[in-house]
Order: structure tokens, then sequence, then C-alpha cells
């Protein structure tokens, strides 16, 4: 992937097909650690221990169409390839936690990218889902939740193009930096 | 800067479309993009967006613009398909933003596929 924003709009898949009503992506620097978390948080089916291990190799998928699932792994290399981490904790019935941290100063860092046209297409694709997306610099934090959205928008759908056109220009206005 | 007023504003733009949609009773257009991490990684986001911006640009009613998983055919990622009512479904491959506004222009505004584009001709 170009970009780790389109790896998040590749792992925030998982959580909507894995059921879950709620997902919150957290994406937090610390530009004097050098460090960048990615957290995408999910109460959907969940897996079980050995699914988690499963999950990390690339030659294992849920889906029936063929045999290799990239999703995971392309993300866990992303971090590791940084001198970072990569975590993955799931319950069965409770949810999933994917964290992936990253050094920013290393040559193998792949840049963000646009994550305001990630979670615009997240959040207007998925309809019946609610998402909370958390971008924090420094300690500086915007919020977005979609479920505020869905109040002002009264019934109108998210996947409304001048509404999604809309959801993009706000995150990407209001992240700080 | 975009505030919750505006969203507001086009909400009640929206809603005053969906009820002339409805009052005219016709099926509208769908079009769909690959998802998955193939599609993603192929460049669908761009796609997508410049789907909907066209789209909104050009004020268009009665198009539903939605994503779906993996179509099976990964090595002709982005892929795009539209879904007019009563007509065969055509499927776009290796898509580009510029390619997707032509299919928006030329397809879903003026009913003519975009022949160049589709799977049957880059496969052949």
């Amino acid at each position: 992937m170009r970009e780790l924003s389109l790896n998040v709009l590749d792992i925030a898949q998982n959580s909507i097909v894995a059921g879950a009503s709620l997902t919150e992506i957290l994406v937090k620097e610390d530009t004097k650690e050098k460090t960048l978390l990615i957290g995408i948080y999910d109460n959907g089916k969940g897996m079980t221990p050995e699914q988690v291990e499963n999950v990390k190799d690339p030659f294992f998928t849920t889906r029936t169409t063929r045999k290799v699932g990239m999703g995971i792994p392309l993300f866990k290399l992303a971090a590791e390839q940084t001198g970072g981490s990569f975590t993955i904790t799931s319950q069965v019935g409770e949810g999933t936690r994917v964290d992936a941290l990253f050094k920013t100063d290393s040559i193998d860092f792949t840049p963000l990218g646009d994550m305001a046209s990630t979670i615009a297409t997240i959040v207007s694709m998925n309809e019946d889902k609610d998402f909370v997306y958390t971008r924090n610099i420094d300690g500086k934090e915007f919020t977005f939740k979609s479920a505020d959205i869905k109040i002002i928008l009264d019934g109108v759908p998210l996947s409304e193009p001048s509404v999604m056109s809309w959801i993009e220009d706000y995150i990407r206005e209001n992240t700080p930096g | 800067m975009k505030s919750l007023e505006e969203l507001l504003a086009i909400k009640e733009k929206a809603q005053a479309q969906m009820a002339a949609r409805d009052a005219d009773g016709n099926d509208g257009i769908r079009v769909v993009v690959g998802m998955a991490t193939c599609g993603i990684a192929a460049g669908a986001r761009p796609v997508l967006k410049a789907i909907t911006d066209e789209i909104a640009k050009r004020n268009i009613k009665n198009v539903a613009v939605s994503q779906t998983g993996c179509i099976g055919m990964c090595q002709y990622e982005p892929i795009v398909e539209v879904f007019e009512p009563g007509k065969e479904k055509v499927t776009y491959v290796q898509m580009t933003a510029e390619k997707a506004v032509k299919v928006v222009t030329e397809h879903v505004v003026n009913g003519k596929p975009v022949a160049e584009y589709t799977v049957g001709a880059v496969t052949e």
C-alpha cells in the first residue's frame, strides 16, 4: 500500500465483516518521540486465539473464493519494517483490537496519507454502522463521530455524494497539525 | 471552513431531491466499486472519490454509489460495475480517477457505456 491510510481502509473492512456495530479508529502521533500509533478497535464477533494467529499468516483467509488474505500481513509488515510493533488481540463475542506502532523517522516508514478520504469512504459506505475517528497530534485532538452526523442528516444517506464530500472536507479541515 | 450548518443545508437540499426522486418513481443506476485489499492497493479509493465528486458536482439524481468486496479479478482492479435497471451489468476494469469521470459523464449521464474500459475490451 502506498499510504497507511489505505491499510486503515482495508483493515476497517474486517471489522465491518465481523459485524461490528461500532468501530473506533485512532491515529496518534508524537512528533517528539517520532512515533505514530494506528489503532482499530471494534465490537464485532471477535476471534479465537487460533484465528488471531492465523490472520497474521498471508496464506490464511476466511474467504472461500481463494486461499490468501493479505490485509493484516501487509499492515503488520508496514509497522514492523519501521522498527515499530504490531499487536492484535481478540475475544470471541467481544471484539478485536489492532494496534500498529510506527517509527516515523525510519526510512521504511510509509506516509500516513489521506485519512480524511479513508474515513469519509468508510463512514459513507457503511450507513448502518457507527464509527468514531480520533486524530491526536502531540496532545491536540479531533474526534469525528458518525452518529452525530446521522442526527443532523435525519435520514439523508451518508452515501449521498454531497454528504460524502462534506465529511471528507470537514475531517481534513479539522485535523490538527 | 466546513461547518455543521453547511451539512444542514446539504441535508435539506438532499431531502428535496429525494422527494422529487420518489415522485418520479423510476429505479436509479447503481455504481459499485470493488474495495477489498486488491482494489484498495490498486487505487480504488481515488476512483470512488472521483465518481462521488462528479455526481455531486453535476448534481446527478437517481444514482447510488456503493462498495463491494473482492470481485475475483484482482489483476484488473480497480473494478467498477454499473447496474442500469433493465440492462445488463457493465464491468469496467483497471480504472483511474480520470476514466471514472468519463464513465460518469458518458455512461451514467448519457447512457452510453465506455466500451474501451470494459472488461471485454481490456482482456481481448
